[in-house]
């Protein structure tokens, strides 16, 4: 090969170039209100371990910053498809019996849960 | 009526209408779009939200939902599904596919039967959730000892039509929901019943002083069950506002729940504790196109909506907007104009329609029946206490009402006949005779009502004010 | 631990051949499988579940069949090994996660269907990462799998259950599941063939997702021609896949001898630099030698932006995750952890439930679609993917497939980067762009290293371009170093007691 170069991580990182989002190195505070979000408890030092651990990916993934990406349309889906549809009949259900068996808790053919405070959040 | 001075503060409204669309099957999968019923009997990988289930879009469902599009004078166009994310027991996969940047709906109106237009933001499909049970501490849900979860409902197909907060008041809230609900009824896409929760209304409520152009802080109310708690929610909720306004108090943006037994709305949650639902365009569904063939077959094939009977109703038999629209609810208008056109006299066709006709079997008369009846009233055959049950008759046994005047022996009376009646009551009647003839005009209904007691109802009201009229001088 | 290199077992076309044809019965074969598991599965730990009794039973089930002279399928009596994020009615399905420990399904994932439309014979399901996410297999919740070229190494991942069960003889095939490299990179690091098809060629229904709109089904095998004949099986169309492809599947069986003459190969420049192990290069060089020998025509092309894959993929596979991920609440099945709350139970469910890369993908996920945020990494990093697409739509108009290293190095240690997530996810620098841009790649074994470790050489190819990559694969595959590869097409004909 003629020309070599390392793979990834060589290119001039200047922020300048980064968008001033992506800039903004992520806090504790900003884990912390992620995770409960996600509805995982984190214990100090993991809080401590996965800040660190996510601002590193995000410094990396800040490197997208470079790139011009005026005028790209957003790519959610390799191969574009449109209009996948089914007709509106009826298949094949699940027994309540078998599904409420793997269930953790269940009452009455239902899903027995504690009790839920408030409205969805 | 308001707890608050009209002249000086403007309420402004804003609905969101989620109805669920009349599909046999699930949004995003094969079980039956039914609940009520056993719980957790309607379900599959899909409903239940398991590991590897995909979601594939309900044909039928996109069908409905640009049938109610179009009716909505919506732009139909390009949409993508998207993700909310939430957790919540109800919400089997904790997120809600919905449409969120690209609805398929959007930029359309409604026409209030007074002529209003209201602004229609977008209609776009979602899936609904399922319904948790509270169980202990009387069932409330901040007490409760525990909760049962049903997925039947979950995934069922919804359209929600948001509004945009052109309304002003409760009674045009209240006509805007009703002539949704009747839209959505005509084109099959919903059945439209509020109680039953198959259309739920959330009301967006503001106020500001009249002449300002600034929105003010607006609230959401959810629990909305009827049009009568709509009406009173938006009253409360606008006199909420405007107390702490006056109070020199602020509005706090929130999601309220209206109590109809209190009468009152509660404070669910504040807005500040932002909701962050993290929406991104559903990976496992494809964009939604609808070509213009499609668009146009639907067009096609829509029924005359509405507002357009209710112009029609009003131009064929010169009913007046409001009769216009109780008969085009009762679905009345074809039968009406129909008997017009066969050459009834229009404003009694609507007169029975309006006050004779409420009974949904009304549907079934023919139009030659109506056409005939009206005519043997005006040809006074029959009088109007005659007509009233004989079109009840009809309504019940779908006869004709030659047939049924025949059977009950209603003829009209020969004019020498009911002479002698009013005679004969006149001098039964000796001190109410004196006081009539003095000029008691309200002794009129009195000797008609002897007379149409004597007569069995057969005379003709009119010809018996003539007839007391000329003994009088 | 290390093998000998010239083991051989028998491939899937020998043994479906030879059941099909009378001349072996399945329960041999079987048996013959069952044999090697019982002697190295308690050093490797491939699976985390095997039912003996259900598979003898159908095994016995094929031979019946055959002897009454059914056609059985192309996969007649092929054992065959599950990764454990697919799907199988009645049979456990982990992801290796506390979460789903115990959680059985109750339906069959599609390409467990059609395997068993095809006459094969389910032997286990495989150990991986947790929910697919990690490169070494160290991330399961039941413990790793050791890699059966040696044992102190780890075999790759996430699909590392499925391609340690191939190289040890447990089974010919198995398939994983590929979301940025996860069969291709432990197909590497164990000497196997490992597919990753066209996005939408392989149903993904009943496969548990991770990335959704990167994830792909697809096998690993000793040689090219089991994996396409495990490919023909599992490819098509899937009305219960909103995003599988109308189109007809390749049958790339068909096409196995078509040769490279006059294929055009892309040598891709910014894949062959200081971050790949020389050995590494040396294969690939060698292997694009090969080809020109074969008579293709070798050229050096450039994908500017293949560079920035790495970042727009730990930005879009973790922001899907993260969503596909919140069904695990301890309501519906799997894990509960009780608590007073439905709020707080859900919590601490995924809390204990989750392992920590789990978590970690997770909070990057939530993180990047959260408000605020959404634009600057989920929005930009689907513009970047549509940068990088362009790059390679642009490439194929001068060449037919691209040939690049899949790993930048042979299998490493256990434990040796468990610690450090970047230099984990570095791993898939080669593998990552082709889920980016939903194009087929494959590895195909070619050379070891001087520790005697396989090393792989990825093809790649446009969009529903199966049947050209299985061509150059083939001739790879022909000219591949002695001992590249455990298996050979040779084997089961030469000698039946190579069961």
């Amino acid at each position: 090969m003629s020309k070599r170069r390392s793979v990834g991580r060589c290119r001039d990182r200047s922020a300048d170039s980064l968008g001033p989002e992506m800039n903004d190195r992520i806090s504790k505070d900003d884990v912390e209100k992620v995770a409960r979000l996600a509805l995982l408890h984190l214990e100090p030092s993991e809080l401590e371990t996965f800040t660190g651990q996510l601002a590193a990916i995000l410094d990396h993934a800040s490197d997208m910053g470079q790139l011009d990406l005026s005028g790209v349309e957003p790519m959610t889906q390799p191969v574009p498809l449109s209009n996948v549809m089914r007709a509106d009949e009826v298949g094949e259900l699940l027994d309540r019996g078998d599904v409420l068996a793997s269930a953790p808790c269940s009452e009455d053919g239902q899903f027995r849960v504690p009790p839920v405070l408030g409205e969805p959040s | 009526m308001s707890d608050f001075d009209e002249s000086e503060w403007e309420t402004v409204i804003g609905l969101e209408v989620h109805a669920e669309l009349a599909t046999r099957t699930k949004l995003f999968s094969s079980a039956p779009n039914e609940f009520g019923g056993e719980p957790n009997t309607n379900i599959d990988p899909v409903t239940l939200g398991l590991p590897g289930a995909l979601p594939v879009l309900n044909e039928q469902a996109v069908e409905l939902a640009i049938r109610v599009g179009l009716a909505l004078h919506c732009t139909v166009q390009r949409s993508i599904f998207a993700r909310k994310n939430y957790f919540y027991p109800d919400q089997a996969k904790n997120y809600q596919i919905s449409q969120f940047d690209l609805p398929i709906n959007i930029d359309g109106w409604i026409e209030l039967p007074d002529g209003k237009r209201i602004g229609i933001e977008r209609a776009h499909l979602e899936e609904d959730t399922g319904k948790s049970t509270h169980i202990g501490g009387g069932g409330r849900i901040h007490e409760a000892d525990y909760s049962l979860v049903d997925y039947n409902r979950c995934g069922v197909p919804l359209l929600e039509i948001v509004g945009r907060p052109d309304l002003r008041n409760g009674d045009d809230a209240k006509a805007y929901v009703s002539e949704l609900r009747a839209i959505l009824v005509a084109v099959g896409a919903s059945d439209g019943k509020m109680e039953e929760g198959s259309m739920r209304v959330d009301c967006n409520v503001s106020v500001r002083r009249r002449g300002e152009t600034e929105f003010g802080t607006r609230c959401e109310v959810k629990n909305i069950n009827s049009l009568r708690s709509l009406g009173r929610a938006i009253n409360y909720e606008a006199a909420r506002h405007v107390a702490l306004i006056e109070a020199g108090e602020k509005v706090e943006q929130q999601t309220r729940h209206w109590d109809e037994s209190e009468g009152r709305t509660h404070k669910l949650r504040s807005k500040e504790e932002a909701d962050d639902y993290r929406y991104f365009p559903e990976p496992d569904l494809v964009e939604l196109d609808p070509s213009a063939e499609w668009i146009e077959r639907v067009r096609s094939e829509l029924p005359s909506l509405p507002a357009q009977r209710r112009h029609d109703l009003v131009d064929r038999t010169g009913a007046t907007p409001a009769q216009a629209g109780l008969i085009v609810e009762r679905g009345l208008d074809a039968l009406c104009i129909a008997a017009v056109d066969l050459g009834a006299d229009g404003s009694r066709v609507v007169t029975h329609a309006e006050h004779n006709l409420a009974d949904p079997r009304a549907v079934d008369l023919t139009p030659e029946n109506l056409a005939k009846l009206t005519e043997m009233e005006t040809g006074g055959d029959l009088s109007a206490t005659q007509a009233k049950q004989v079109i009840a008759e009809m309504v019940e046994t779908g006869a004709s009402p030659v047939d049924i005047a025949k059977a009950h022996g209603f003829e009209a009376m020969d004019t020498d006949a009911l002479a002698t009646t009013v005679d004969e009551v006149i001098a039964a009647n000796p001190d109410e005779w004196q006081r009539y003839c003095d000029g008691d005009g309200k002794l009129t209904g009195f000797f008609v009502g002897q007379v149409m007691k004597a007569t069995k109802g057969q005379a003709d009201g009119k010809a018996v004010s003539a007839l007391l009229n000329a003994r009088k001088s | 631990m290390t093998h000998d290199g010239a083991t051989t077992y028998p491939t899937a076309t020998a043994i479906a051949e030879a059941v099909a044809g009378g001349t072996l019965s399945a329960s041999a074969v079987l048996d013959a499988h069952l044999a090697r598991t019982a002697a190295s599965e308690g050093t490797i730990h491939a699976f985390n579940h095997t039912d003996d009794d259900a598979a003898r039973q159908r095994a016995n089930e094929i031979d019946a069949r055959v002897s009454a002279g059914e056609d059985v399928g192309p996969l007649a009596g092929v054992p065959i090994v599950i990764k454990d994020n697919i799907c199988t009615k009645g049979v456990p399905t982990t992801c290796s996660s506390r979460m789903l420990d115990g959680w059985i399904p109750p339906y069959d994932a599609t390409v467990v269907r059609k395997l068993a439309a095809a006459g094969a014979v389910t032997v286990g399901k495989a150990n991986m990462d947790e929910f697919a996410m990690g490169s070494s297999t160290e991330n399961s919740a039941f413990g790793p799998t050791l890699n059966p070229r040696d044992t102190t190494r780890v075999p790759g991942g996430s699909s590392g259950g499925s391609a340690a069960s191939v190289a040890a003889g447990f089974a010919p095939v198995a398939l994983g599941s590929d979301t940025g490299g996860s069969i291709r990179q432990p197909a590497a690091f164990c000497g196997l063939v490992g597919v990753k098809p066209t996005y939408g060629l392989v149903s993904r229904l009943g496969l548990i997702a991770f990335g959704s709109s990167l994830d792909q089904i697809g096998p690993l095998t000793h040689t090219v021609a089991d994996a396409a004949l495990v490919l023909d099986v599992i490819s098509g169309h899937d009305s219960g896949d909103s995003t599988s492809l109308p189109t007809p599947a390749p049958r790339v069986s068909a096409h196995l001898d078509d040769g490279v003459a006059g294929l055009r190969v892309g040598l891709v420049r910014e894949l062959m630099g200081d971050g790949i192990a020389p050995e590494v290069l040396a294969s690939v060089n060698q292997a694009a030698e090969a080809l020109v020998a074969a008579g293709a025509i070798v050229e050096e092309v450039s994908l500017p932006t293949i560079d920035y894959s790495l970042s727009a993929y730990y930005i879009i596979a973790p922001a899907e995750a993260s969503s596909n991920l919140s069904r695990y609440d301890g309501v519906r099945y799997g894990l509960r952890v009780d608590a007073p709350t439905t709020g707080e139970m859900m919590e601490r469910t995924r809390t204990q439930g989750f392992g920590d890369e789990v978590k970690r993908r997770i909070m990057l996920g939530t993180y990047a679609l959260s408000a605020g945020y959404y634009d600057a990494f989920y929005g930009t990093a689907q513009r970047v993917r549509a940068v990088i697409r362009g790059d390679f739509d642009a490439v194929y108009n001068n060449v037919d497939v691209l040939l690049t290293p899949t790993t930048p190095t042979t299998a490493f240690k256990l434990a040796e980067k468990v610690s450090d997530p970047m230099a984990m996810y570095m791993n898939d620098i080669c593998t990552i762009a082709s889920n980016l841009v939903g194009q087929p790649s494959m590895s195909v074994p070619f050379g070891l290293d001087s520790d005697g470790l396989p090393i792989g050489v990825q093809l790649m190819a446009p969009t529903l371009g199966e049947t050209t990559m299985f061509a150059a694969a083939a001739v790879l595959e022909a000219a591949q170093p002695l001992g590249s590869q455990l298996g050979s097409p040779r084997t089961l004909v030469a000698n039946e007691g190579g069961l």
